[in-house]
């Protein structure tokens, strides 16, 4: 496999064109937005001044609440409980829903396809963690070997941290997130 | 890599022109070109960016530190009035490379500096610095300022930061679809309150050279300054400021085989003496007071602080070796390479030139989009062939936008591109659509982009 099919693999140039999770418009404004009780919103947008590769990307963060059934028993109890009374059991919030738009190379909008796929339904942590393992590997000029295991199909973009002028196109969606996982949570 | 078809019927050649071997000779000057990136021979086709250096403009400077270096226009000792010397020896060279007399130079950093200084300059003088002298720079509410839709942002920002501080507006002669401008609609825009007029020479992006006479008249019609950005015309075109008949005129040394840190500005004698200074402190002041100070005429008033001396004289030597090569000659070769570009370009499928195309003069440089595959990747790909060409925006984004794009791939040519090096760029750009399978069918079938 020459440098360039290494850094260009087939699964980014599916992605590139099937893009997952991709609006149908241009995310902006996420005022106006009615969520349901529990559903925290962030959004962020991210644009690599080098090339204009822009991404906005917007993520819902559920935290489980107790359901119906459970808050009756609740009620029964003896004593005042809270929702987050620790007593209960932790409520543990994850990404129930990630959307993006943008406009950019195979790579940056390949990379944010890769990442609605792995992050949707996950944990916030585990998403985070994830984030962290994505950076150290595209910082890592080759030298790490990425775990397919961990990063799914997102293992595809170990060529891309030899060509540093290229590792903010595959970061740019991640950076997003992580903007946006912030804002999310802060609310 | 197979060679790219040659045009059906190649473009003639002009007498004026380069020879290949002449080129191949230039092309000895220029260390830096004969590297091997990625495993290929570079082909440098970023000149519109920036140029490489000969040999000759890199002993300059070294010879400079060697054997002057001194402060200039301070001391009095033997080296610091050699230095002194050599520094306005470099300004008379410069200055008589683009026809205008030695005082109507003054040093920048770069292209962009040279705006400012004028835009910092005018607004300075609404501020009512400058006294009587400088009454006619002086804008404000109901006054406009006209740019072109072409422009670089070194000639757009610092115009709408002008309007801004002075309350002025700006605006703009719109493009048309094949990169030139709308001068039906320029002779209505300017009017009676314009201003200050400032437009390209020619542009980065689609290579089309405006005609300076006919905007000239215009903004001369209602007595609007006019200023000429000259970036891609003054090292790749003779061009005389002078016979232009523009107020003011900027280049950077960059782009004209020169180091980088030096450009300059062309004023007519007569504004610059009316015109406020811009940067302020030592080198351009005659008696200072606590509380005042009294200017030097220019060019000096416009040079505060230590000057860029090493780069000024080696933007000179840079100067000497454009002028013994012979500028109508390399004007005549990249117009050849121009024309080389956009008709090889036409035959590539998917592939759609930014700006005229073939038989239109342009100079020597090609911006397209090639459907389907995002900009930053076709960069990559040729990058990968040891090409280096410009993606992006290219410092032109209002442009982009107009013709439809948000970023394009440039590639540019000078006095040491080869014919070879062309064809080559063509039949690599001619891989890029087949690599990324993207099928000339479906354009929906895009590989980034929109
Ligand atoms: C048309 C044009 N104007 C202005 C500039 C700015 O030049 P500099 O960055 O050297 O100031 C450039 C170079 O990028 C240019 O091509």
């Amino acid at each position: 496999m020459s440098d360039l099919q290494n850094l260009y693999q087939q699964i980014i140039l599916d992605h590139a064109k099937a893009r997952h999770g991709a609006a149908t418009q241009a995310l902006d404004s996420i005022d106006d937005i009615g969520m349901p009780d529990g559903t925290y919103l962030g959004q962020s947008h991210q644009i690599n001044t080098t090339c204009g590769d822009d991404v906005t990307l917007r993520v819902v963060v559920l935290i489980d609440r107790p359901t119906p059934e459970q808050m009756v028993i609740f009620d029964s109890l003896p004593f005042e409980i809270s929702g987050d009374d620790p007593r209960l059991p932790q409520l543990i919030p994850y990404i129930n829903q990630v959307q993006w738009s943008g406009d950019g190379c195979s790579i940056s909008m390949a990379s944010a396809s890769v990442l609605h796929d792995l992050v949707t339904g996950l944990p916030v942590a585990e998403a985070r963690q994830l984030i962290d393992t994505f950076r150290d590997v595209l910082r890592s000029r080759g030298k790490i070997e990425p775990d397919e295991e961990v990063l799914g199909d997102a293992a595809a973009f170990g060529g891309v941290s030899r060509y540093p002028a290229r590792v903010k196109c595959a970061m740019l969606p991640w950076v997003a997130l992580e903007a946006a996982l912030n804002e999310a949570q802060s609310l | 890599m197979t060679p790219f078809p040659s045009p059906t019927s190649p473009p003639p050649r002009s007498a004026l022109a380069l020879t290949d071997v002449e080129v191949e000779r230039i092309r000895n000057d220029f260390p830096v070109l004969s590297q091997r990136v990625n495993g290929h021979p570079l082909t440098y086709l970023d000149s519109g960016a920036t140029s490489q250096n000969p040999i000759s403009v890199m002993e300059a400077e070294q010879e400079y530190y060697e054997q002057r270096n001194a402060a200039v226009h301070r001391g009095a000792h033997s080296l610091a009035v050699i230095a002194t010397e050599s520094f306005e020896l470099a300004r008379e060279k410069v200055a008589a490379f683009v026809g205008a007399h030695t005082d109507e130079i003054v040093w920048t950093s770069n292209a962009t500096e040279a705006i400012n200084l004028i835009a910092y300059s005018f607004s300075n003088a609404s501020l009512w610095l400058g006294g009587p002298a400088a009454r006619r720079f002086r804008l404000g509410a109901g006054d406009e300022i006209v740019v072109t839709e072409g422009e670089h942002h070194a000639n757009l920002i610092p115009w709408q930061q002008l309007a801004l501080r002075t309350g002025a507006t700006l605006r703009f002669i719109p493009v048309l679809d094949d990169g030139s401008l709308d001068l039906a609609a320029a002779s209505e825009i300017v009017n009676a309150k314009t201003r200050v007029l400032a437009f390209t020479h020619a542009s980065n992006v689609t290579g089309v050279i405006n005609p300076v006479d006919d905007i000239v008249a215009i903004a001369k019609g209602v007595g609007a300054v006019t200023v000429l950005d000259a970036c891609q015309t003054v090292p790749h075109l003779p061009v005389n400021v002078a016979a232009l008949g523009v107020d003011f005129a900027v280049f950077s040394g960059h782009k004209m085989l020169g180091p980088t840190g030096v450009g300059a500005l062309y004023g007519r004698s007569e504004l610059l003496q009316a015109m406020p200074p811009f940067l302020t402190g030592g080198s351009m002041i005659t008696t200072v007071s606590m509380e005042a100070a009294e200017f030097l005429a220019p060019p000096q008033r416009f040079e505060a602080g230590t000057q860029r001396i090493s780069q000024a004289i080696a933007l000179a030597a840079a100067v000497d070796y454009l002028t013994e090569t012979g500028m109508g000659r390399i004007a005549a070769w990249e117009a050849e390479l121009g024309q080389r570009l956009v008709a090889g370009l036409a035959e590539i499928p998917g592939v759609r030139v930014l700006g005229p195309g073939v038989g239109v003069e342009r100079l020597g440089l090609a911006a397209v989009d090639v459907a389907g595959v995002h900009a930053h990747d076709v960069g990559q790909f040729l990058d990968d062939a040891g090409i280096a060409v410009r993606v992006g925006h290219h410092c032109a984004q209002p442009l982009h936008k107009r013709l439809g794009v948000t970023a394009s791939t440039r590639a540019s040519a000078y006095l040491y591109t080869t014919t070879q090096e062309i064809d080559l760029f063509l039949a690599t750009l001619a891989e890029v659509r087949p690599f990324f399978g993207v099928t000339d069918a479906a354009s929906s079938n895009s590989i980034g982009g929109k």
